[in-house]
């Protein structure tokens, strides 16, 4: 899986037209491959996980099987979203484990054209550097290539 | 060779079943290379294996098929229906001797000879012209092969682990599923689903079972390695030594069976290497030239109890001793008060190897903390038993599943958490502050919670303090709390609510939450909530308890007295204008703040109203300060007992070794020891005790300075006056062990240990203080030390029973320097004598 991650991240320069999962995370657009996408989930009953750390929001249950649930928001360093704001999932899958990135809202899935891909600005902060692969062009607004693998490598697996 | 056998069979039996079908469709496509190629393969296989286990009938057979096949893979022969039926007749040859093999061992007596020469004539490529009959009639024979090849198969089919594994994973969502639909039918009465429902839960109840079955392997396969290993041990060692298997065919799931596979290794080398003696120092002892190691397996209740017993020289119970202190995993001090049993799981820390020379082969010791890690991380124990000079048997229990167990469902800080019902002992329903109703109270000794349970002081977690829920525990006065067992110490986890018990399939954490070691998984509940499996031993490990296998110290609270593993528990407060002062934590029964206007005098005594009677409140600095507005007071109590020792503050609760640097040149104070790198006075307990009421001690004694370093024993059954009298006696200079029963001090007897002197108790369950010295009398190395009996009772009557018993000194509990008298007394006597 982690190869997959790779392949992918070399894609958008190959020239081909990628298929994104696109969704907000305060007021960002952002964008998740869509083959490594499981299911998009509405608001769900999360536990949480005590002593975890505070990117983890906690785990839900997905049809029987367990998923690590991860803010969003906290992971890239956003303010809490606003109350009353109800977060949707996004469900990845990272090396064979199901892991859901707790969003703002997931909009649509669309095909982006590989020419209007550019890679981040050398200005991007550090805390959104990390996690983007780079940037799409959209007519209206840019979006965020997010870096699934890079998201979940959070502490105890370095 | 059995086990090789049987496994030969079984693959041969397969692979024959195999070739039949493998020949047929040979025949239909005479060109197909792959084919050829397997059967080839699977010929030569068998024949190579035949040479190797020695059954040349088979091997012959075999050879003269593979020469034929191998004639056809080299184009020298084309395929006809006669060839193929010529290897078909081989191969029924080959099958009735392995059927007879399957039966008897061996290969069944018979001539080939016919049989092989055909097929030498087939591969030397001229028609065999005597074709046998037999072999018209097995040419078309696609169906009668089918129904042989089950038949030489019949009995096992192999199936790779993957699709076990895939099995337990869909039965166990089909548990979780089957749990959330019986939870929602809970929720409606009538419900038309209740009665298939029920079927269902049934039928998955029979089919998790079914499929655990598949897991089972015999614990012999953990074994079979075992016998080599004994023989090459023994000739290393140059000892004689037997290997027994008992219950090799106890099954267990082979998860576990992989995972306990080393720790048993280790272990009988360990026997064989340390436990047993040499065939000379087997003699000497009156024992047969060859040692024995037994295993023994068996089922009891959801675990699988395994003994490894070895009839050597036991555990050196003083080496430990030794070993221990000088390690620094304990002090004199500490040994003093620990039970032979205590010394002896010494073993299983790490750093402590008693083999004075560590052999080769293994240093027990290096590796026995590590066994111990190891079973405690899948849930089982393991303790050990030692009879000096006649052996030492360990016993490992584990359960037999690790993927479905039952647990126990709690909440606190308004989550819910799971603790496996495995390590659950009791639970009790405790108030969280005292209410003068509530049998069961937490109280606090500088904010650390204890619990006292029939007796002792149980160490108490808050299950919200530790995991930081952050929510403050239920505003509801009552709390539960959940005894647990880690490995040989308990601990009580204090939770909200307790709700039932479910069956839960354990998940493992997602991998960016290993770290967390609090809990050993996750799972879904039947309401389909995700909830967190704790693991007791991590939490032990978190808050310092029973650290076994962890090199760090233990920071915590000893489960039993103060008769830890390692250190002893102190409590620190400070008296006499601020100066350190310590006690021993399990002489303290309570520690209490006695608001100003609830302390009376009597007598010009201050006293207080404590549950109905009156407790004495003694002042440790000799002046009762009546400006102070709460006065906290140490309670010491002994049946029912109690006073209340004034010191200024209560500071704080700790770990550390206790060892008293004798300078006692002030009453009530035992001397002086170094605790957290800081001079503390230790308080004489008995001191302060006798200064409450004149009948609970007589006056105070100062230290005998005559008698030094005489090694006493002491028996007593009751903890309380054992921690009373050891440091006690050792300030008096004596080097005093202390035995918990009588069985336990004869046990130190026949494990070669001296004394000056004993003392005992009389009232003492199983074996009481007079049956107690006329054994020491009746022979031995004690029988002619001298002993003191010690007893509540001193009517002239029990007094003739003790001296008839063998007892030379008769002292009552109450008079502590007639003790010491005593002893002086006798120890003279022995010296002039």
């Amino acid at each position: 899986m982690p190869s997959d991650v790779l392949d992918r991240a070399a894609a958008p320069n190959t020239g081909e037209d990628q298929v994104f999962v696109m969704l907000t995370v305060a007021d960002q657009t952002c964008g998740v491959p869509v083959e490594t996408v499981r299911d998009i989930l509405g608001e769900q009953v999360i536990t949480r996980i005590p002593l975890a750390p505070p990117e983890i929001a906690g785990s839900l249950n997905l049809r029987g099987r367990i998923v690590t649930a991860v803010d969003l928001r906290r992971r890239l360093r956003l303010p809490p979203a606003p109350a009353g704001t109800k977060p949707m999932s996004v469900v990845a899958d990272n090396g064979g484990e199901l892991y859901a990135l707790l969003v703002d809202q997931v909009s649509e899935v669309r095909s982006l054209k590989a020419d209007s891909f550019e890679r981040n600005p050398a200005t991007l902060e550090p805390a959104w550097a990390a996690f983007s692969r780079g940037i799409y062009r959209l007519d209206d607004r840019l979006l965020v290539v997010l870096d699934v693998g890079k998201l979940l490598a959070l502490s105890g697996e370095g | 060779m059995d086990d090789l056998l049987a496994d030969f069979l079984t693959e041969t039996n397969e692979n024959l079943a195999e070739l039949d079908v493998a020949l047929v469709t040979l025949e239909r496509t005479p060109n197909d290379e792959d084919t050829l190629s397997f059967i080839f393969r699977l010929v030569h296989t068998i024949k190579g294996t035949c040479g190797f286990l020695g059954l040349p009938r088979l091997e012959r057979v075999a050879h003269a098929g593979e020469n034929v096949l191998g004639k056809i893979r080299d184009k020298a022969l084309t395929v006809t229906p006669d060839i193929i039926s010529q290897v078909l007749m081989a191969l029924d040859r080959i099958k009735m001797i392995v059927a007879h093999l399957g039966v008897s061992g061996a290969e069944p007596a018979g001539d080939d000879a016919e049989l092989i020469a055909l097929l030498n004539v087939t591969a030397s490529g001229q028609r065999a012209e005597q074709e046998p009959i037999q072999a018209e009639e097995l040419a078309p024979p696609p169906p009668s092969v089918e129904t042989q090849a089950p038949m030489a198969a019949a009995q096992t089919i192999r199936v790779t682990v993957d699709v076990l594994e895939d099995l337990m994973t869909l039965v166990s969502e089909l548990v979780l599923t089957r749990n959330q639909l019986l939870q929602l039918a809970r929720a409606q009465e009538n419900s038309a689903f209740a009665v298939p429902l029920q079927r269902l839960s049934h039928i998955t109840s029979d089919l998790q079972e079914g499929v655990m079955k598949t897991r089972m392997q015999p614990i012999g396969n953990a074994w079979n390695k075992l016998p080599r290993l004994v023989r090459d041990l023994s000739r290393d060692m140059g000892k004689k030594i037997e290997l027994v298997m008992l219950g090799a065919e106890t099954e267990l799931d082979r998860q576990v069976l992989e995972l306990i596979k080393d720790p048993l290794t280790h272990m009988v080398r360990n026997s064989g290497d340390h436990g047993l003696e040499t065939p000379a120092e087997r003699r000497a002892a009156g024992k047969p030239e060859a040692g024995r190691i037994t295993l023994n397996a068996f089922h009891e209740g959801g675990y699988i109890i395994i003994e490894i017993a070895d009839d050597g020289r036991g555990l050196a119970v003083e080496r430990i001793r030794a070993k221990a202190i000088a390690n620094g995993l304990a002090t004199e001090a500490e040994m003093a008060v620990m039970t032979d049993e205590q010394i002896q799981r010494f073993i299983f820390r790490a750093g402590l190897s008693t083999a004075s020379a560590v052999t080769a082969v293994s240093g027990r010791g290096v590796g026995m903390d590590v066994v111990k890690t190891n079973i405690e991380k899948i849930g089982g124990t393991i303790d050990l038993k030692n009879r000096p000079g006649h052996g030492t048997t360990f016993t490992i229990r584990i359960p037999l599943t690790l993927a479905i167990v039952s647990a126990l469902i709690v909440e606190a800080g308004r989550e819910r958490f799971a603790i496996p019902q495995l390590s659950v002992v009791e639970l009790v329903r405790a108030q969280r502050e005292a209410d003068g109703l509530s049998e069961s109270v937490i109280e606090r000794i500088n904010g650390t919670p204890v619990l006292r349970l029939r007796n002792r002081l149980l160490p108490l977690v808050g299950l919200s303090d530790l995991l930081a829920l952050g929510v403050p525990d239920a505003d509801d006065a009552g709390a539960y709390i959940v005894v647990a067992q880690v490995g040989s110490t308990m601990l009580g986890i204090i939770v909200d609510r307790v709700f039932d018990t479910e069956e839960i399939v354990v998940k493992p954490v997602a991998p960016i939450l290993r770290h967390v070691t609090m809990f050993s998984g996750n799972t879904i509940l039947g309401d389909g909530s995700v909830i967190m499996i704790l693991d007791p031993n991590g939490i032990a490990r978190a808050t310092g308890v029973g650290a076994g296998g962890d090199n760090k110290a233990g920071a915590g609270i000893p489960a039993e007295t103060t008769a830890s593993e390692d250190k002893t528990t102190m409590l620190l407060f400070r008296a006499n204008g601020g100066q350190k002062m310590a006690v021993p934590l399990g002489l303290v029964a309570r520690l209490e703040d006695i608001p100003r206007d609830r302390i009376e005098l009597s007598c010009g005594e201050p006293v207080t109203q404590y549950r109905g009677r009156l407790m004495p409140l003694v002042p440790i600095s000799g002046v009762y300060d009546s400006s102070i507005p709460n006065q906290p007071v140490l309670v010491f109590a002994d049946r029912d007992r109690t006073m209340g020792l004034m010191v200024e503050t209560i500071t704080d609760v700790v770990d550390d070794r206790l060892s008293i640097e004798l300078s006692a040149a002030q009453p009530g104070l035992l001397g002086s020891a170094v605790i957290r790198g800081e001079a503390t006075d230790v308080i004489d307990t008995g001191y302060w005790l006798t200064r409450a009421a004149r009948d609970w001690f007589d006056g105070a004694a100062p230290a005998g300075e005559s008698i030094r370093q005489r090694r006493l024993l002491v028996v007593d059954d009751n903890a309380f006056f054992r921690q009373l009298l050891v440091p006690m006696l050792s300030a008096a200079g004596f080097h005093v062990t202390a035995a918990a029963s009588a069985a336990e001090a004869l046990r130190l007897r026949d494990a070669g240990t001296l004394f000056d002197a004993i003392v005992s108790d009389i009232d003492m369950p199983d074996m009481d203080g007079l049956s107690f010295a006329r054994a020491v009398r009746a022979g031995g190395a004690w029988a002619d030390l001298p002993m003191v009996a010690l007893t509540a009772r001193a009517e002239p009557r029990d007094l003739e029973h003790g001296r008839e018993a063998g007892f030379t000194g008769y002292v009552t509990k109450s008079r502590r320097d007639d003790l010491i008298e005593a002893l002086r007394v006798c120890l003279t006597e022995t010296v002039a004598a």
